[in-house]
């Protein structure tokens, strides 16, 4: 069980050592982030499968701070690993080309991805709010990165609504503790059991629920968030839309309500109405948008709300529904991130309409966005399909065929949207078009061309892992979640 | 009491960070919000007459637990403070930034990002 604190520690001792020593050597900083994200990656494999407390310092729970690992944080730690792999892959020749300073760059991505892991694991509220506000501030610093005005600007933005809801949460976390005198989420748990709700619990329940439906950016908490990811660069990105905002904002969503606070039917309805409006406005907003990341930035609202409709459901097969859409959704959505990074890396532009016939100068980021295009739009066999058909699939079994039916309609809406992108960037030419600069045009190095392909293999083979349903992969994670508080409870405190 | 004060103080912040245009009013409004928060943590721990939690061979317990404050909140204030001056920084950085850009610290002119 040692070995889940080096998901933490590790990325946090070198985001301080690779400035530190990186300063002489061009080709070092580069070296040791991959070194370290492809570690990260092994840790997080091996976690499948097992599950365990680990009590920080030797103090064990309820009094000192536990790690807690079972199927739902090694579900996440995979996908943040994976992912974080692949971005550093690709930010190789890609900040060599477009920014500065990569040694700050590598310093605050390996801090995020710290604080993520954290909060995936921890099982502490306190720690909980520090490790959220590391990932946060590396994000805030991130989003930044680029120094122009309208990357400041979103980063300020993002800074002030990200900020006020850390405060949120750090209120709720201090009326917890004035309340029931513990801060172990399974002792608070426990204790609630023990004593039922009263006014401040309440009270700090909906704090709670408010900071990280702002963090998950669900509407009508999504301001930020079409600002933020856009401005970031690709990699970062893809690492925001594509993990940040599941492991700090829709992953605690899920562990607070089902395994600390219990779930009602009063908060499944609303979950499953949040669910509903974030993919009806997220996918009609990215409709109307010609800048290509913006675009991507309100589908990742949308199929949030894929996400947070199938976890609303509450049954076996909507739970199953929207983690493995969680799942999906991380490769995709990344994959496509990446993809508009390595066409802004040739082209110098996200404008939609001054692309066109992409295809012919750079299949493999073509071939990769239609294959992302298609999977995110839910089109057989790509993994999209399969995790849209269990969701749908659940609403129907759950008798709540009205949310399917908006399911369809959003998942038709998607794929308008995406055909746009192919319409005007790969396979045919936007108003702009400039024939002169297309003809210089060539593919992009094969170091940001390896996460590529990497990630299209897996959107294509990802439907496989639902192979057995229930029985198979997503049997142990699921049942943390139907276990409710009670075997949370019982896992870290014995009780 | 002065938890309801405390409270006051929290509204106050939140009112400065989300309604006012300057973004100098704004980052006050946050720190005054987090400045309210943390107070109402430590009170959590605070005893009238309290004595300091440091145990030394000779402290007689019975009388340690009935007068001494609770040592939990202290440590979690002074990390929430790190954290937020951490977060400080950074909003005034940008801030600075912001103002090389557009020569001013009103929101309402900064719109590049729209829609």
């Amino acid at each position: 069980m040692n070995d889940i604190i080096y998901l933490v520690a590790l990325p946090l001792a070198m985001a301080f050592f690779i400035p530190m020593i990186g300063r002489k050597v061009r080709w070092l900083p580069d070296v040791l982030a991959n070194a370290t994200t492809l570690v990260l990656l092994i840790l997080a494999g091996q976690t499948v499968g097992r599950e365990g407390v680990y009590a920080l310092g030797g103090w064990a729970a309820p009094l000192g701070i536990v790690l807690v690992l079972d199927s739902l944080s090694s579900l996440l730690l995979l996908i943040i690993n994976l992912v974080s792999f692949m971005a550093t892959l690709f930010s190789v020749d890609y900040l060599e080309k477009l920014y500065t300073s990569k040694l700050r760059y590598y310093s605050l991505f390996l801090l995020m991805v710290a604080g993520m892991n954290g909060t995936v694991l921890t099982g502490d509220f306190f720690n909980l709010f520090v490790f959220l506000e590391i990932a946060s501030i590396a994000s805030y610093a991130l989003v930044g990165f680029g120094c122009e005005a309208d990357e400041l600007e979103a980063s300020f933005k993002y800074l002030v609504i990200g900020s006020i809801a850390s405060t949120f949460v750090l209120l709720a976390v201090a009326l917890l503790y004035g309340r029931l005198a513990t801060l172990n989420m399974a002792h608070v748990a426990w204790l609630l059991q023990q004593n039922g709700f009263d006014r401040v619990t309440t009270f700090a329940f909906v704090l709670l629920l408010v900071g990280f439906l702002v963090k998950g950016a669900l509407i009508p908490f999504h301001a930020w968030l079409p600002d933020a990811h856009p401005s970031a660069p690709a990699p970062i990105s893809a690492m925001l839309s594509g993990v940040l905002i599941k492991a700090i904002g829709i992953y605690v969503l899920i562990r607070l309500t089902y395994n600390v606070f219990g779930i009602t039917p009063m908060l499944s309805a609303l979950f499953t109405s949040i669910g509903v409006i974030s993919m009806m406005i997220g996918v009609l907003l990215a409709l109307g948008q010609w800048d290509f990341k913006r675009l991507l930035a309100y589908h990742s609202i949308s199929q949030m709300g894929y996400v947070v409709l199938g976890i609303g459901l509450g049954t076996p097969l909507g739970l199953l529904g929207g983690l493995f859409h969680l799942l999906n959704h991380s490769l995709f959505k990344s994959l496509l991130f990446l993809d508009s990074g390595s066409v802004e890396y040739e082209t110098g532009t996200r404008e939609l309409e001054k692309m066109g016939n992409l295809s012919q100068k750079m299949p493999v980021t073509a071939g990769s966005t239609l294959v992302a295009s298609l999977s995110i739009s839910g089109i057989p066999p790509f993994n999209g399909f399969w995790s849209k058909l269990v969701i749908i699939l659940a609403a129907v079994q759950a008798g709540r065929a009205g949310l399917a039916v908006w399911a369809v309609i959003g998942s038709i809406l998607t794929l308008a949207s995406f055909s746009k992108i192919q319409r005007y960037a790969f396979f045919g030419q936007g108003k702009d078009f400039e024939p002169g600069k297309w003809a210089l045009y060539q593919e992009v190095p094969l170091l940001m061309r390896i996460p590529l392909l990497v990630l299209s293999t897996l959107c294509l083979a990802g439907g496989l892992i639902l192979w057995g349903g229930l029985n198979g992969f997503w049997g142990p994670v699921v049942e943390v979640l139907l276990g409710g508080p009670a075997d949370y409870i019982g896992s870290i405190l014995g009780r | 009491m002065i938890y309801a004060m405390c409270f006051i103080l929290f509204l106050i912040g939140l009112y400065g960070a989300t309604c006012k245009k300057n973004i100098v009013k704004i980052i006050l409004g946050l720190v005054v919000m987090e400045y309210a928060v943390n107070l109402f943590l430590v009170l959590q721990g605070w005893r009238k007459n309290g004595q300091a939690p440091i145990l030394d061979g000779r402290t007689n317990l019975e009388e340690f637990a009935a007068r001494a404050v609770d040592p939990v909140p202290q440590a979690l204030v002074l990390t929430s403070i790190v954290i937020g001056l951490g977060i400080l920084s950074l909003m005034v950085a940008i801030a600075i930034r912001l103002y090389e850009r557009y020569g001013t610290f009103d929101v309402t002119e900064m719109k590049r990002l729209k829609g």
